[in-house]
């Protein structure tokens, strides 16, 4: 093994140096702070929660404790609000999973340049401000919206659909809003897709579909699970979908936080749901790793 | 065949089903406005390897990929033991290609990858059991069933690639540029190799290429192709002996091509041997050839292996001419000696002729030296000039 300094020298060192250092200014950091206030408790001051050590007279003193924690586990809010986030997710990502998997193979399957314009208009709406598209959203789907309107004007229903401020407004933001960051790598990964190996499962008898279950999906699967990272991980945070698209009993674990932080403000227990939260995404995303490297290990 | 006089070979449609495993009947294929294969027929009989040989570009893959069912011919017919395939898309036909690139599955093991196609075909386990077993055991790879295709090395890729396809038992083999990925020294190896296994199976097999040599060591019959065209179909030493066109004579090892008038003796009714008249050969060249269709502007092609090279320079009354040394490459195991000769015209010309080391050395050839060249008649052969 070389010695640390000869890697401080290496060029590969200040290649791969940029992205920890904004990792660990803009993440660990931030994050330190979160777990530390997520020990404290609340005080009416400045800044709102009391010290979890002291440098007294007698040394090192130690003042934090769990309780927030505890109170996480006593109020069934909390739970139902997890539970709810990861499931709107959940659903939201296997949506987006069937609606971008036949995009992306079809996109991958293009000659260029029509190839590069599709993925140019898959990536064309987050030109716009997240924020208004979704707002623009409301403007469809609100009961004298666009939509209603455009039906009611055909015909086809008497009264408006009450589409907005429902669960089913909040699976169509998160799908519409994530849908390229599913495309997106299982593109990646398609595009990568040696097509003689799907030439060779017809060549040997499969059809259609049964090429797709036992070559193309098995072969896309790093793409797969990438793209359902990418869509699940903010999806179970996602504030601004549900507090827009969302009824006013849609409870969902980012709404908790914003609510713990701006109108209780009670900062360690909204710190505490926090650390919660990353705990329960950063154990899915651990396995995954394992498998992973497994996986490459066994391919070697 | 006991009468090989084909007219009076009466073949009904049952014998000619059975005679031929395959049967491309006038098949085009267009893309956009462009011949890849144009009016191409062929019929190759059961058990044979069959050989598409041409440069690329030729329409050879684009015929290949018709057969296999991934192309769709613009017109014409493919018939398998006599029933048309045209219809059928690739997961029907009774044809199993190895791919260039063998396209084995990488996420499944050997085993699982030979197993395959016979699960498509619902056999049951045991007997796919059996059959993985045994194509395994005839490419040699059954220490390796249960390696993945990223840790074998090309050439045990190549020999699962070749299982893969036999599996099925398919009525058609189809070899894709089967040397492609392999290096030099390995595709020698490779190429009696698969060609025995594939004759000990029995199947029939095209395959496509553009190394002549692969095509010569491996395939009974070739047809060399350009421009999505046929220009000649025969067993290797046909048409290494007698090139029909320029192209096929220069797309074959290499020949020396001089341009020339052939003229018959109209007297002795056409039989007597001819004689021609050549620009580029200071010399009268006598040929065996006695078909008057070659009468007229022509190419006489000698093969270098076929001229003999002389120090002593006693002039002899046809097929003989004088010229000096130009160059020597030194192949290891023969040279190739370049002779310019002085033309009538006064323009030179470079003829390339093999000689062994041993002649090379008792001869003690040097540049610029002077040598005669000299060939028998049979070794002239005519190749009619192209109209143009």
């Amino acid at each position: 093994m070389k010695p640390l300094f000869a890697h401080l020298f290496a060029n590969r060192f200040w290649v791969i140096a940029p992205p920890y250092v904004w990792m660990l200014v803009f993440f660990a950091l931030p994050f330190a702070f979160i777990l530390k206030i997520s020990f404290a408790e609340s005080l009416i001051a400045m800044p709102p929660y009391s010290d979890i050590w002291s440098w007294a007279d007698d040394g090192f003193q130690w003042l934090g404790s769990i309780n927030n924690y505890l109170f996480l586990l006593d109020d069934d809010l909390y739970y139902t609000a997890y539970f709810n986030s990861v499931r709107l997710a959940l659903v939201a990502t296997l949506v987006c999973l069937v609606v971008a998997y036949p995009m992306a193979y079809a996109i991958s399957r293009l000659d260029e340049p029509y190839r590069s314009l599709f993925l140019l208009l898959v990536i064309l709406p987050s030109w716009t401000s997240f924020l208004i598209r979704i707002y623009a959203w409301i403007g469809l789907l609100k009961n004298n919206g666009l939509i209603n309107h455009a039906l009611m004007s055909l015909g086809l229903i008497d009264e408006p659909l009450v589409m907005l401020h429902s669960d089913f407004a909040i699976y169509l933001g998160i799908v519409y809003g994530y849908l390229p960051f599913m495309i997106l790598p299982i593109y990646t990964n398609l595009v990568k897709l040696d097509h003689s190996l799907v030439e060779a499962g017809y060549d040997l008898g499969a059809r259609p579909w049964k090429v797709f279950v036992t070559i193309i999906f098995p072969l896309s699967m790093s793409g797969v699970v990438a793209g359902c990272f990418l869509v699940f991980i903010p999806a179970v945070g996602e504030f601004v979908i549900p507090d827009l698209l969302g009824g006013p009993d849609t409870l969902m674990i980012g709404k908790v936080l914003w609510q713990e932080f701006f109108v209780n403000r009670d900062w360690p227990v909204a710190s505490a749901i926090a650390v919660v939260m990353l705990s329960f995404l950063i154990i899915p995303i651990y396995f995954y790793r394992r498998i992973e490297m497994q996986r490459l290990e066994a391919n070697k | 065949m006991p009468n090989s006089d084909a007219q009076t070979v009466i073949e009904t449609p049952a014998d000619v089903a059975d005679r031929y495993a395959l049967e491309i009947i006038n098949v085009s294929k267009h893309f956009d406005d462009v011949a890849a294969v144009n009016q191409v027929s062929l019929s190759i009989d059961k058990g044979e390897i069959f050989a598409l040989l041409g440069g690329s570009g030729c329409g050879k893959t684009t015929l290949l990929r018709m057969l296999a069912g991934f192309e769709t011919p613009s017109a014409g017919d493919i018939k398998i033991n006599g029933v048309s395939v045209l219809h059928s898309p690739p997961y029907q036909r009774p044809v199993n290609m190895m791919f260039q690139s063998y396209a084995l599955f990488p996420h499944m093991t050997v085993e699982q990858n030979v197993a395959f196609g016979l699960k498509q075909d619902r056999m049951p386990k045991a007997e796919i059991e059996v059959r993985v077993t045994e194509v395994l055991e005839l490419v040699q790879m059954t220490r390796f069933r249960r390696r993945k295709p990223g840790q074998l090395s090309g050439g045990q890729q190549q020999r699962v690639a070749l299982a893969r396809s036999l599996a099925k038992k398919p009525a058609l083999l189809l070899l894709d540029e089967p040397m492609g990925a392999l290096d030099k020294k390995l595709r020698m190896q490779m190429q009696l190799e698969l060609a025995n296994i594939i004759e000990s199976v029995g199947v029939t097999c095209v395959m496509v290429t553009h190394d002549q040599e692969e095509a010569m060591t491996m395939a009974d019959r070739i047809a060399i192709m350009d421009q999505g065209e046929i220009m000649q179909v025969g067993a290797p030493r046909q048409i290494y002996e007698f090139p029909n066109s320029k192209l096929t004579a220069e797309f074959i090892g290499s020949i020396n091509l001089f341009e020339a008038v052939a003229a018959f003796d109209v007297a002795s009714g056409g039989a007597a041997p001819c004689r021609l008249e050549c620009a580029e050969l200071p010399c009268t060249v006598v040929s065996n050839e006695t078909d008057s269709r070659f009468a007229g502007p022509c190419y006489v092609a000698l093969r270098p292996e076929k001229i003999s090279l002389e120090t002593s320079l006693e002039p002899a009354d046809n097929n003989w001419v004088r010229g000096k040394i130009d160059d020597i490459a030194y192949l290891g195991s023969h040279n190739v000696v370049h002779v310019r000769l002085e033309t009538p015209a006064g323009k030179t010309k470079i003829v390339q002729v093999h000689v062994s080391n041993f002649a090379r050395h008792a001869k003690s050839l040097d540049f610029e030296q002077a040598v005669a060249l000299s060939w028998e008649p049979e070794a002239v052969v005519l190749i009619k000039a192209e109209a143009a």
